[in-house]
């Protein structure tokens, strides 16, 4: 029987190479061996990292996709024939990384933003201030204000609120998906530029306290290192009921990625599978939600505001209702493309609704049920460059969360293995070998470059469309229009069609 | 300290608690409690906590130290996320009894719900503990990774005949639950198994009830006239073999 065509082919260049095996010991697949005098590649176990390409000091190795063609079918496609042939062998749930691969045509691309001519300014961001910060949070109805002696003083008592610099977040990240050095690099990101990072759901390492003004605590179904410290110590705790990438399953960290440090962040013992129950089992309905907001409002003393992440799925406007009347003082909309460090590869190219169509359904329904400032909006889940953040908001988000583009950031070449724990750039995986390859310094820099850019460039979308804040642009569906969309998902959207 | 809840909204009720321990005490009466939740959650420290009437849900919810003790029965919830502390109910407790607990104790006299010690964890030296004197409902244990759970099937208040209701265990992959009496393997859950009584089992469970009786006032032998059964997990790593990982 035929065992599979390999992905890849890994070319050695026999001119160039001065056989220093530095790509041998760089590859954490095991793709590479020394065989006496020469290294020797076994393709099958390539998985494209480019660690190896990129650690090579005389770039004599090149990859290659698909070395092997196999005969063509329209829908046998190689993926499909791959996944049976897998199966066939192993049979067991088919597992992935990153975001779904399937649904090519993403509707952020069929978006077009709107820009002055002539009739109206635009403004120039160099030399004018233009207004990136917002608010999570409810916002008040009204506010009073009374004159105590000569000075003016705030009546109105204000819901706690989230302070950002930029409507961009890093999204939630366990520690245990991640290593401690990428979960550090992206707190001091957040630190640097003024916005959050998310715990995840693996509680949090004592490193990242001294950062936690600025980490949103997570609480999950599987309650992992949620104690008195831990949400006394966030910035904001959020309830995690589902996320994009697996809507309405569980996770299982795998016993043997429980090492001792992730052990105790997330207190459970060394080696035993970490298990995520799919739903919290005290919460089977709005009330139930309520209540569990509630008991976190209690824990933090109404000091932090609580938000609660959903996936995006068919039912998002009505479902997002409750969760605004269950006090959530934000609602996170996880879409089907987003990210994760492991799922089911059935339920990740199969489960839930594009982001785009989310926000702009649970936007209108708030605002139709006359809710919509009691909470904030936030979405996630295939936000690549600032386009797509300002595509988000002015569908009607608030916010946008990043995390895989965060995670290229810090060197991720989307290689898609995170489930396997040997990322070779130190982020997915917890071998201190591979971990001691990402700098936190290096990586917080790069982020906080990243989150710079797009709000530089952020500005120059706002002032060529005449805006001077951002809270002008948000839900303002006015200045989008839709390219190549057919009506129906332009009508969901409430955005016109270009040139009309 | 004495605090009247009566028609108190709970939000009222949990503030003044919180103040009287900001301003030390350490002692608290909450009399007439009408169904007010979250009591003491979130409250850590050697505090002590009695409760007349009937809390609502979610009590001694992320608690980390103190010892609550109601007098009368409890609602959903008891012990919910807790870390550290006692919860003794001197009547019934009922649903998710602690869920996700990760240590301290919870005693209650008589019955408890549904779901009942859910997903329990153990760290290290904290071993959570639930003990129910009377019988449980279905899904005891459900997801438990680590504690004790001892279900005595004594003060039966629902006057049930059985002290086990279905599905218990089920994906249990930590910890044990040890039952007063023999129990059905019909009864069981996928993941856990019943499995002979250890001397290192008899010494906990007899540690575990000897506090237990004492606080209850009740006979250690009596207790003891009929033999335990223990239920454990199959394995550490339930869903092994249920992922392709390459
Ligand atoms: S897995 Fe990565 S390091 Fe190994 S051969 Fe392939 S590209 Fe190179
Ligand atoms: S985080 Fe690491 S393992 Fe995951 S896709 Fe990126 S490079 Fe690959």
């Amino acid at each position: 029987m035929y065992s599979s065509v390999p992905e890849f082919r890994v070319l050695i260049d026999k001119q160039r190479c001065r056989l220093c095996k530095r790509c041998i010991e760089n590859c954490s697949f095991g793709a590479l061996e020394w065989r006496g005098d020469k290294v020797k590649a076994f393709d099958d176990r390539c998985v494209a990292c480019l660690r190896c390409v990129s650690m090579c000091p005389e770039d004599a190795i090149t990859l290659r996709r698909t070395p092997s063609d196999v005969s063509a079918h329209p829908v046998w496609t190689e993926n499909a024939r791959r996944d049976v042939f897998t199966q066939s062998r192993t049979g067991a749930i088919l597992l992935a990384s990153t975001g779904n691969e399937l649904h090519e045509s993403i509707i952020f691309d069929h978006l077009l933003l709107d820009a002055c001519q002539v009739t109206n300014p635009a403004i120039d961001p160099l030399r004018e201030p233009i207004e990136l910060r917002t608010y999570i949070g409810r916002k008040p109805r009204s506010v009073e204000f009374e004159a105590i002696g000569d000075s003016i003083k705030l009546k109105t008592e204000l819901s706690p609120a989230l302070r950002l610099d930029i409507p961009i977040m890093i999204a939630q990240m366990s520690y245990g998906a991640i290593s401690l050095e990428a979960h550090e690099a992206l707190a001091r990101a957040a630190v640097m530029r003024g916005t959050t990072m998310g715990s995840g759901e693996g509680g949090l390492h004592k490193n990242l306290y001294p950062y936690s003004d600025h980490i949103i605590v997570q609480v999950a179904s599987g309650r992992f290192g949620v104690h008195p410290a831990y949400l006394e110590a966030g910035a904001a705790v959020e309830i995690k009921i589902g996320q994009g990438a697996k809507p309405g399953i569980g996770g299982h960290l795998p016993g043997t990625k429980i090492t001792d440090e992730i052990s105790e962040a997330r207190m459970i013992p060394i080696g035993a599978d970490a298990i995520s129950p799919a739903p919290h089992h005290d919460i089977y309905s709005i009330e139930d939600l309520a209540q569990l907001v509630n008991s976190l409002k209690e824990a933090t003393r109404y000091k932090k505001p609580v938000l609660v992440k959903i996936a995006a799925v068919h039912n998002v406007a009505a479902i997002s209702s409750g969760i605004c009347r269950a006090g959530a003082d934000a609602i996170v909309i996880d879409g089907f493309r987003a990210g994760t460090g492991a799922t089911p590869k059935v339920i990740r190219d199969n489960v839930g609704i594009p982001i785009e169509l989310a926000i702009a359904v649970v936007d209108q329904r708030l605002r139709e049920e006359g809710i919509r400032r009691e909470t904030s909006l936030i979405a996630s889940g295939t936000i690549r460059n600032s386009g797509d953040v300002a595509k988000a908001i002015a569908l009607g988000a608030d916010a946008v969360k990043i995390g895989t583009a965060a995670l290229i950031a810090l060197g991720c070449t989307v290689c898609k293995r995170c489930y396997t724990g040997k990322c070779a750039w130190g982020i997915a995986t917890q071998d201190p070998k591979l971990r001691s390859r990402l700098d936190p310094a290096d990586g917080a820099q790069r982020v906080s470059n990243l989150l710079l850019a797009w709000s530089i460039e952020l500005k120059e979308i706002l002032g060529a469309a005449g805006i001077n804040s951002i809270e002008s642009l948000r839900g303002n569906r006015d200045r989008l229009r839709g390219y190549g969309l057919d009506h129906t998902t332009l009508e969901i959207l409430g955005v016109q069609h270009a040139g009309s | 300290m004495r605090i009247v809840a009566n028609y108190k909204h709970y939000k009222e009720l949990n503030e003044e608690v919180v103040q009287a321990i900001k301003n030390g005490a350490a002692q608290l009466t909450l009399e007439d409690v009408n169904g007010q939740r979250f009591i003491a959650d979130c409250l850590k420290g050697k505090l002590k906590i009695d409760i007349y009437g009937t809390p609502g849900n979610d009590l001694g919810m992320f608690m980390d130290g103190p010892t609550v003790t109601v007098f009368g029965n409890a609602q959903d919830g008891v012990g919910n996320t807790m870390s550290s502390g006692k919860i003794i109910i001197h009547g019934d407790g009922r649903d998710i009894v602690g869920h996700s607990m990760r240590g301290g104790k919870i005693f209650v006299r008589g019955d408890v719900g549904y779901r009942v010690g859910i997903h329990m964890k153990t760290y290290k030296s904290n071993v959570p503990i639930i003990v129910a004197g009377g019988r449980a409902g279905d899904f005891l244990g459900e997801y438990m990774a680590g504690g004790i759970i001892i279900i005595l099937g004594m003060h039966n208040t629902a006057k049930k005949t059985e002290i086990l209701g279905d599905w218990v265990a089920t994906g249990q992959h930590g910890g044990a639950i040890y039952v007063r009496g023999e129990v059905d393997d019909s009864k069981l859950g996928n993941g856990a198994a019943q499995f002979p009584m250890t001397a290192d089992d008899e010494m906990t469970v007899k540690k575990v009830l000897t506090e237990y009786c004492r606080v209850f006032g009740l006979g250690l032998d009596s207790v003891f006239e009929t033999d335990f059964t223990k239920i454990a997990p199959v394995s550490h790593r339930p869903y092994a073999a249920l992922y392709t990982c390459e």
